[in-house]
């Protein structure tokens, strides 16, 4: 060694410090080992891995797609469409507010109006952005890639027909649950079970992966209405033209299938748009067909007067002299428009005299009559399990004073619902067997329960039919090439102090075609308030449009006979009674 | 023929031995610790562009850093011993001049004065100093009759004290311990007296509840409670040691395969790219990738032991000697502060956290004991 001294570490420094290397390294790797692999430490790798899962798995519900309400023939009625809901975690949201302009554009709202929302939700961890937002548009939103702000899969309702099927179809909320109509009354059919997936979220809470499906969703399932569409189009179509013709209040008209008891259609109006449901008026919501109750009036006098055949004590041909055209009962006086003369059931019925009637009645039980009104479904739920569905009443009085049972025969006393009555006339259609109206397509046609002898509803067919002649009040539900049998009515509604004068209730309750009726409507017009109200000028006609389309669509064979000679003149007046 | 073929070859391998010897000495470059460093390198890149959220710019740029380090290693690497320990005064000097400069107009970051701007580009003297204050202590001490005497140990630990409080001033703990240790342990090898040592123990001892509590910043303090119970402040300080433990302890024995670590690659992990970057590799190789990485820094630090051991005169052997040891603390701070050992310090991992200075520095470190690994063949060949 050629340059000064060379140091000679002493070998236990060298030892030392290679011993403290050692050490070191070994207590480092006991730990790591500690944190990864010993089993059973107190904060080892079990610990540390459910740590782990427990920052970045989330398990996230999968929203059911609800089932599609269809019409009897498959015509969709309510459908699910997929769409986005943005939301927004304001905790995180607070701590950017340069991003608030951008996302404040993105969302198409002001600034000021984000941050009052913000402002309102501070110290919460979720908040709506925007619900139910075409995919694309949350798309471009969530590219703003603003933190706190994310999306959720939805489905929204959308109802191909709109107003048209608007009162039976109903509608649901935004969360997706029913609120009206059937999507209420068959919500828990209609909504499926939600799945659950994990889910790889990072820190900001994107998720990145989808792992597994813990439980797949099962969708709703579908319900198949018995509505035809078509002829709820129809009748649609025809109900609003006349409820504007007669600048009505309202309306209902309801179609039902004789043989099995469908409704093959139901329509109200004012009707709303289910689809944008900002406009909508309360009062529009109504399924007046099932839920608002009227007096009838004289649509009841035919099922009096099959009450009085029935008891053997009357016939067809019973002669009542209605001179001098008006009656007192007790303190009032009930009149006909006109002196009829001597008129026969059947002529009552055709003329829809109220003397003949009252003179009717009170020579019968009226327990009797009250009897009939039951059996054919009055006073009680048609059983279609809609939501809000109306029962009436039919009140059943200890002593019934001669008004009573006068005022009970004609339909006044008792109010119902337009399915009500329809129920009760597919009675005498069907010859005498009553069926529950049905809102979903019935495959298997019920039975049904007989209420009367097939002759003698066959016999209140042919009585009916003479009111749609030249005779009767019902000329103008005349349908060319079908035989119509019905009853008009037209009463006074009740106001504040009993029956007002000037506001009426029109209806017209028919069937067809009468040698082997196939349908059973009724056509109800609130309050017309053109100077025509009476029940055949504006309640048949919609009859006679709706019934003909509908009877052609189903592909009823025309008959040759029809009632007589087509009248296209004024029918002949009743007079409500007062 | 078959004796000649013998005889013939086994002088062909100790040519080509020495051929290999010759040219290690031609470029000063020790081939073994090349090697090592390479390998540690690479492996590093591989885990950074993980740790990098699967950027490659990142790892590139890491890379072109790790080639400029290792152009400066060559170059530390012709610096003959002798002339480094001329140069040692002046190194000295500048770096204390350039911390001094630091307090007074540095860069500052996160609370932190470390960086000098020289026109767009960041420096940070205190990474000089690693290198600059073994040097001078060995220079300082390589000069004296050793095993020091008094007066010699005192000024040795004057020479270290300043740049290490320097350094604490900024404030960077990790840097400063790092200094510090680097210049002591060239006092220990030099043959510190028994004496000293039970009193130098005794007094940093009796000095941590001051050092506590004047020294220390809060955050210092922060730092140690947070170690002793990270539970406390999960959301605070607290945060990242209890994710780089949840990292590593997911990885298990074999890790959960690369660029698959859920806490890594979903920002869990705060500083997965730097400081912590060994619980990604935990996480993503598990406890078998860092044994591997373990192994290859075990290699290198036996390596330097083997070139302080051959050193030629006591400045190599106490620089190589510090140089070694200064590397093992690193990775040990680094992985004991990660696995939640030791307080955190901010101290990167060697050669695999993102950072270009430190690189560098480290690089530069290797270049010395190249450069003191052939300067031995150097002599030899002069005899």
């Amino acid at each position: 060694m050629s340059k000064g001294q060379t140091l000679t570490i002493a070998r236990w420094r060298v030892w030392l410090v290679a011993l403290a290397v050692l050490v070191l390294g070994c207590a480092l790797l006991a730990r790591l080992a500690s944190l990864q692999v010993v089993p059973d430490m107190a904060q080892g790798y079990q610990f540390l891995q459910g740590q782990g899962q427990a920052r970045t798995l989330r398990t996230e519900p999968i929203s059911a797609y609800r089932g599609v309400i269809t019409d009897r023939n498959g015509e969709p009625l309510a459908v699910s469409t997929p769409v986005e809901t943005l939301w927004a975690d304001p905790s995180i949201l607070l701590r950017v507010p340069e991003r608030w302009n951008e996302l404040a554009r993105g969302l198409g709202i002001s600034e000021s109006e984000l941050e009052a929302r913000l402002s309102r939700y501070s110290g919460k961890e979720f908040m709506y952005l925007e619900r139910h937002l075409p995919p694309q548009a949350a798309e471009e939103v969530l590219k703003l890639d603003v933190p706190g702000v994310y999306s959720q899969r939805e489905f929204r309702r959308y109802y191909p027909a709109g107003e048209v099927t608007a009162h039976l179809v109903g509608f649901t909320d935004i969360d997706d649950r029913g609120q009206e109509g059937m999507e209420l009354a068959y919500d828990a059919w209609l909504s499926g079970e939600s799945g659950a997936k994990e889910v790889l979220k990072d820190l900001r809470g994107r998720t990145v992966k989808e792992l597994q499906l813990t439980k797949s969703a099962r969708p709703g399932r579908n319900l198949t209405l018995s509505i035809d569409l078509r002829l709820q189009y129809l009748a649609h179509r025809e109900l609003k033209a006349a409820v504007q013709r007669y600048g009505a209040k309202g309306g209902s008209m309801v179609i039902m299938d004789v043989r099995t008891g469908e409704v093959l259609a139901m329509t109200n109006q004012p009707a709303y748009n289910p689809n944008d449901r900002s406009r909508m008026e309360p009062g529009a919501m109504r399924n007046r067909a099932l839920t608002d109750l009227f007096e009838p009036g004289s649509p009841m006098k035919p099922l009096t007067v099959m009450a009085a055949l029935e008891t053997g004590r009357f016939s067809a041909q019973t002669r009542f002299d209605t001179s001098p055209g008006y009656i007192q009962v007790g303190t009032k006086t009930l009149l006909d428009p006109v002196n009829y003369g001597v008129l026969d059931v059947t002529g009552i019925i055709t003329k829809s005299s109220q003397v003949g009637m009252t003179k009717l009645a009170l020579q019968m039980d009226p327990q009797t009559v009250r009897d009939m009104y039951y059996h054919l479904g009055l006073g009680q739920s048609v059983g279609t399990g809609f939501p809000g569905e109306a029962v009436g009443s039919l009140p059943n009085h200890r002593r019934w004073s001669p008004i009573q049972r006068a005022t009970y025969a004609f339909g006044y006393g008792l109010n119902l619902t337009a399915t009500q009555l329809v129920n009760a006339y597919s009675v005498i259609a069907s010859g005498g067997i009553k069926r529950t109206p049905s809102l979903l397509r019935v495959d298997e046609v019920p039975a049904g329960e007989r209420v009367v002898a097939e002759p003698l509803a066959r016999k209140m067919v042919d009585i009916l039919s003479h009111v749609v002649t030249q005779e009767g009040t019902g000329t103008l539900a005349q349908i060319p090439a079908y035989p119509v049998a019905g009853k008009t009515g037209t009463v006074h509604k009740v106001g504040v102090g009993g029956y007002v004068d000037n506001r009426y209730m029109s209806s017209f309750v028919g069937m067809a075609p009468t040698n082997n009726p196939r349908l059973v409507a009724a056509v109800i017009i609130d309050e017309p308030s053109d100077q025509r109200y009476f029940g055949g000028q504006v309640a048949a006609p919609v009859f006679s449009k709706v019934i003909e389309g509908a009877l052609r669509l189903l592909q009823v064979p025309p008959t040759a006979t029809t009632n007589g000679v087509l009248v296209k003149g004024e029918p002949k007046k009743e007079e409500p009674w007062s | 023929m078959s004796q000649q073929d013998f005889l013939r070859r086994l002088p062909e391998t100790g040519r080509s031995l020495r051929r290999r010897d010759r040219l290690q000495q031609r470029l000063h470059i020790d081939f073994t610790l090349l090697l090592l460093l390479l390998a540690v390198a690479c492996y590093g890149l591989v885990v950074l562009y993980s740790a990098n959220g699967q950027s490659l710019p990142g790892v590139q740029r890491q890379g072109i850093y790790f080639l400029v380090a290792l152009v400066g290693m060559m170059v530390a690497a012709q610096v003959p011993p002798h002339l480094l320990r001329r140069m040692a005064p002046w190194l000295y000097l500048a770096g204390v001049l350039l911390l001094a400069l630091v307090l007074l107009m540095g860069i500052g970051a996160m609370g932190a004065q470390r960086w000098l701007g020289l026109g767009g580009f960041r420096f940070q003297p205190s990474e000089v100093m690693k290198l600059a204050t073994p040097i001078m202590a060995s220079a300082y001490l390589g000069q004296r009759l050793l095993p020091p005497r008094f007066k010699h140990v005192l000024v040795t630990l004057a020479l270290v004290s300043l740049p290490a409080l320097l350094i604490i001033q900024q404030p960077d703990l990790g840097t400063a311990l790092l200094v510090a240790s680097s210049g002591l342990v060239v006092l220990f090898f030099a043959g510190l007296s028994w004496r000293y040592i039970i009193v130098a123990v005794v007094v940093v001892l009796a000095s941590i509840w001051p050092f506590w509590k004047f020294v220390m910043h809060d955050y210092q303090r922060q730092r140690v409670l947070t170690l002793l119970n990270p539970e406390q402040d999960r959301l605070g300080a607290g945060w990242n040691i209890i994710q780089s433990k949840t990292a590593i302890g997911s990885g298990g024995y074999s890790g959960k395969g690369w660029l698959q670590g859920t806490q890594s690659q979903l920002d869990f992990l705060p500083e997965g790219h730097t400081d912590f970057i060994i619980a990604v590799l935990g996480e993503e190789f598990g406890l078998l990738g860092i044994l591997f990485l373990l192994s290859l820094y075990a290699l290198i630090i036996m390596r330097g032991m083997v070139i302080a051991a051959r050193a030629q005169d006591s400045f190599s052997r106490l620089l190589a000697a510090s140089i070694t040891f200064t590397f093992f603390v690193y990775v040990f701070v680094n992985a004991g502060m990660v696995s939640g050992m030791l307080p955190v310090v901010g101290v990167p991992l060697p050669l695999v956290s993102q950072g270009g200075t430190a690189i560098v520095t480290l690089m530069a470190g290797f270049g010395i004991l190249m450069s003191i690994a052939t300067e031995r063949r150097r002599v030899s060949r002069q005899e």
